[in-house]
This record gives C-alpha cells, structure tokens and sequence, in this order.
C-alpha cells in the first residue's frame, strides 16, 4: 500500500533525532489519533542548517517527517515556508488516501519549529502564522458514509 | 526469507485434508442438493454428513445446524433474528463494548429501529462483570449476545454463568464463538447456548462459510428469503464443498483439540514471559490466564502499531495491531479503549495468534527481532523522549 520511497524512508529515516541546542522546536499532532511529530531547527544566515525529527506515529507519519526534513534542510527559511504537504506528498510518490493527513501534520509541525525560532528569537517570518499545535481534528480522508 | 505467521485469529489457511474433502464436489459431485439424480444425491448426503460432524463437535443435534456465508452473516442473523421474531416480548437487547462488530453494528442498527440496546462495559481484563449483566435484564430483554473469546486480547467470558443468567431469566444467549472453537471444548447444552456463531476459515477450513447453530424451538425470521434450502430459513443453493470444508475443519479442530491447546498456551505463555522480561514499559492485554491458548496481546508504550508491524513485516513476520491506523478508522481498537487503555497505549499494540504451524523457533526468534524493532521506534519516538527527560 505503500511507495517505494515512503518505505524508503519509513526504514532509513533522515535526520531521525534531536537537537539539544535547537534555535526552534515544535511539536504538533494529536495522541487520539495516534500520530505526534517534532521538528528541530538550527538556524544560521536564514538558512536551515541542521534539522531533525521524532515521530510516533505510523509508517507514513515517519516517512513524512524523514522526507520534509530533506526538503527544508540547506535552505532558507522562505524556501522552507513553500514546503508544503503537496510538496512532501509528490516527493514521496503518494500516500494513501487514509494517510494524507501525515504529510499535513509534517507541514505543521515544520511551521510550528519556525514560529519557535521566530519567537524566540524576535524575529518576524513573513508568511508563517501561529501554528495549531493540536491538529487532532485533521481530515483523515475517510468516506465515512451513513450505511443504514 | 523465511515468513512466519503470527495472525491466525485474522485466519488461518485452509488444512489439504480439508481442501482434499471438498474438491470432488466443484468438479465431480458438483450437482445441486435440491434435484434429484444421483450427483445430487451425492452433494445432498455430503451436507448431511458436514452437518452431523458440526453438530457431533458442538454437542448439538443435526437438525439445529444452519449453515451461512461466514460469522458476520451469523451474527447478523442471530441478533436480528431474533429481535425481530420476539418483538412482542420486548425489545431490549445486551451485548458488551468488545464485541466484534458483526455484532455491534447489529445492534446499532437495531437501535436505529426502535431497540434498546445495552452494552455492557468490561473489567480491565474484558470480562463481563456477572452482576452487572444480571442487573442489566429487564422484563422486556429478549436477547443476551456476548462472546465466547476476544478476537483482539482473547479473554474468555465465564460463558456457562451467562448461559445460566440467560435461561433462569428466559432470555436467549447467543454467543460468537468464532475464536473459541478448536481452542477451548464448546457443549452448546451445557453451556446453556441457545445461538451460536462460528466461522470456517479461522479453523483451516475455507473462508466464506459460518454456521449458526438455533436451539431447537426457536423461532428465527430468515435473512435471506428464496428457495427451501436450511428448512427454508436460510435460501440459496448451498455452498456445498464450503459446506463439506468447514465439516471437515470443524470435525478436525475439535479432534485435537486438548492436545493442541496445551502446545499453543505453552508457546503462548513462553512468548508472554519472554516480551514481558525483555521489554520495558509493555503491558500484557487480556487476561493473565483466562484467555485463549493462542493468542498474546501486547501495548508497547510511546511507540505506534502500524510501524511495529510494518518492521516485523520487513523481518518476515505476519501480525497486528488495534492501532488507528490498522483498524481503518479515526480511532484506535475499541477492545483496547474498552479495557480501559488510554489512546496512546491503545495505538501501541501488537496482537500475536499462533496456530497449527507455530514452533518454539517462530517464538524465539520473534523474541530475537521484537525488543529492536521496539528500542528503534522508541528512539524516533518523541513521547519516549519525554519521559525519559522527565525521569
């Protein structure tokens, strides 16, 4: 049911760990639905030197937050902000319908490490929002149709 | 790589004797059991024959056998059945949080015609609480459905006390019985069942066929309406080599039954131990020892299931997990919730079921590949990270 290269990157995950002295962490997901992602940043020049991830989740939210980390790491933080689900989802060749909702939750949580770096360090990011960092109420893709 | 598979309560494959028994009727005794030349004759005596082997191994008589396209349309059958036939009496019906949903979704449905429904919770171990099952009865309930085993944790219900409940307060009892069969002895008189479910396939026998077992004397509205096939209340031109398959399986599991049991809880109680000794912050689901041979069920704190079984996959290895994202819905097994599991260690599980095929080396070396693939997803995980700061 799963790409080549999301099982690519559900078995070697990049940038799998953490970053102790990180300029911007953030966290987002929901334990009800049973997927929760962190993302942390090191930030240098407006570029995105370092960065890395933990997951619990399933094999797709793992795969997401390995693939969204390759796309953001080297670039500046307006090249990071265009990472979006659709970006992460046509990287990996697709998920299934039922795990759309990883690659969005990958977008957040990236989102959510950039508005900590911003906070922490006074800065503005044309662009970047609040993140949420309860998604739990996220579209899972199911045609939940009534069957009586 | 050599597969081993660890999900026999998903299903099983089916035994060669068993396919060996069926094949003559696709091909050679392929007649219909209705008309009246002799390959009819033929498939006529071939169902005869499956049915007094279910009844002989369930201790029922012949005559109360009925056989279906599989556990869901039995349940289905059961419950609206007899909610239907019974009407008059009243229309209250019990059941429990952790049944299949053959039988939830049955009961929702009803509930949507104007039934009552309770559904009973569970202790921490998934056992019905007696008293409260007895408190439970009104003078308008007309059916008990509670399981004989657990598809997910395995915990057994104390069946003969509900069979009593049920019959000292005229209430039928039906029970699923599709995991408990070839597992642990099923006397339908002496456990006072009045309706019983079964399935073929999880048994070695072929998928697409169940049994309903109906006490003699019941009243039960048809499902399917047509010809006179099953006394006319079950139509349709029978199945016959599934009919003669899940004879045969059926026959067969309750042949070895004891024997058979006490390798399983071996492996089964080895595997336990061996997870339980090797894996920190993992809980054993179900209960410790009222709980079906074959089947363990674990939840491995602040690590997914689809992952872990994903990663046993890759080392050859068949099993599941209550996780959301196995269950194909929003949330996570309503088994594990229903024992009291919070999400996250809901979302952790991991169910293993052994069977025919299952050796101490499938259980050793799932005790070699299990405690790496977990400290892995740990590593990744951010909730592990957590804690162990918080520690």
């Amino acid at each position: 049911m799963y790409s080549e290269k999301v099982m690519d990157h559900f078995s070697n995950p990049r940038n799998m760990g953490e970053i102790n002295d990180a300029d911007g962490v953030g966290t987002v997901g929901n334990i009800k639905c049973g997927d929760i992602m962190r993302i942390y940043l090191k930030v240098e020049d407006n570029i995105i030197q370092e960065v890395k991830f933990k997951t619990f989740g399933c094999g797709a939210a793992i795969a997401t937050s390995s693939m969204a980390t390759e796309l953001v790491k080297g670039k500046t933080i307006q090249q990071a902000l265009e990472v979006t689900n659709k970006a992460v989802l046509e990287a990996l060749d697709g998920l299934p319908k039922v795990k759309v909702h990883c690659s969005l939750l990958a977008e957040e949580a990236l989102r959510a490490a950039l508005w900590d770096y911003a906070q922490k360090h006074g800065i503005k990011i044309d662009g970047l929002k609040q993140p949420k960092t309860d998604i739990g109420e996220h579209d899972h893709g199911d045609d939940d149709e009534d069957i009586y | 790589m050599k597969r081993i598979y660890l999900d026999y309560a998903a299903t099983s494959p089916t035994k060669k004797s068993v396919l060996e028994a069926m094949i003559p009727y696709f091909t050679q005794d392929f007649g219909n059991p209705s008309s009246i030349y002799e390959s009819a004759r033929k498939s006529k005596i071939a169902v005869d024959e499956a049915r007094k082997k279910v009844a002989k191994s369930i201790g029922a008589d012949t005559g109360e056998i009925y056989f279906t396209s599989g556990g869901t349309e039995s349940d289905n059958w059961a419950i609206k059945g007899i909610a239907e036939a019974y009407q008059q009496k009243g229309k209250h019906i019990i059941t429990s949080q952790i049944e299949h949903h053959a039988v939830l979704n049955t009961c929702e449905y009803l509930e949507k015609k104007g039934y009552k429904v309770t559904y009973l919770p569970v202790d921490s171990y998934g056992q019905v609480n007696l008293d409260e099952l007895k408190n439970a009865i009104q003078s308008d309930t007309i059916l008990i459905s509670i399981m004989t085993a657990n598809n997910e944790i395995g915990t057994l219900q104390k069946v003969n006390e509900i069979g009593q409940i049920a019959r000292e307060n005229n209430v039928f009892f039906h029970t699923d019985a599709v995991q408990a069969i070839g597992q642990i002895p099923i006397d339908v008189k002496k456990m006072s069942i009045d309706l019983l479910t079964l399935s073929g396939h999880k048994i070695y026998g072929p998928k697409g066929m169940g049994i309903l077992f109906i006490r003699k004397g019941i009243r039960l509205g048809s499902l399917i309406h047509g010809g006179a096939q099953e006394k006319r209340r079950r139509a349709g031109t029978e199945n016959v080599p599934g009919i003669v398959g899940i004879g045969e399986a059926t026959a067969l599991s309750s042949l070895n039954l004891e024997k058979e049991a006490k390798r399983l809880t071996g492996l089964r109680d080895k595997l336990i131990k061996g997870v339980l000794d090797s894996i920190p912050y993992t809980k054993l689901n179900g209960h410790p020892i009222e709980r079906l041979p074959n089947n363990a069920n674990f939840s491995f704190q602040f690590i997914e299931g689809e992952s872990l079984l994903i990663m046993l996959d890759m080392k050859g290895f068949s099993a599941s997990s209550g996780s959301a994202c196995t269950s194909g819905s929003l949330d996570p097994s309503h088994v594990l919730l229903g024992i009291g599991l919070p999400h996250e260690m809901a979302h952790g599980s991991l169910r293993v079921t052994l069977g025919e095929q299952s050796t101490e080396e499938d259980i050793e070396h799932l005790l070699e590949v299990l405690p790496d693939i977990v400290s892995r997803l740990r590593e990744m995980s951010p909730l592990y990270e957590d804690f162990m700061k918080q520690k």
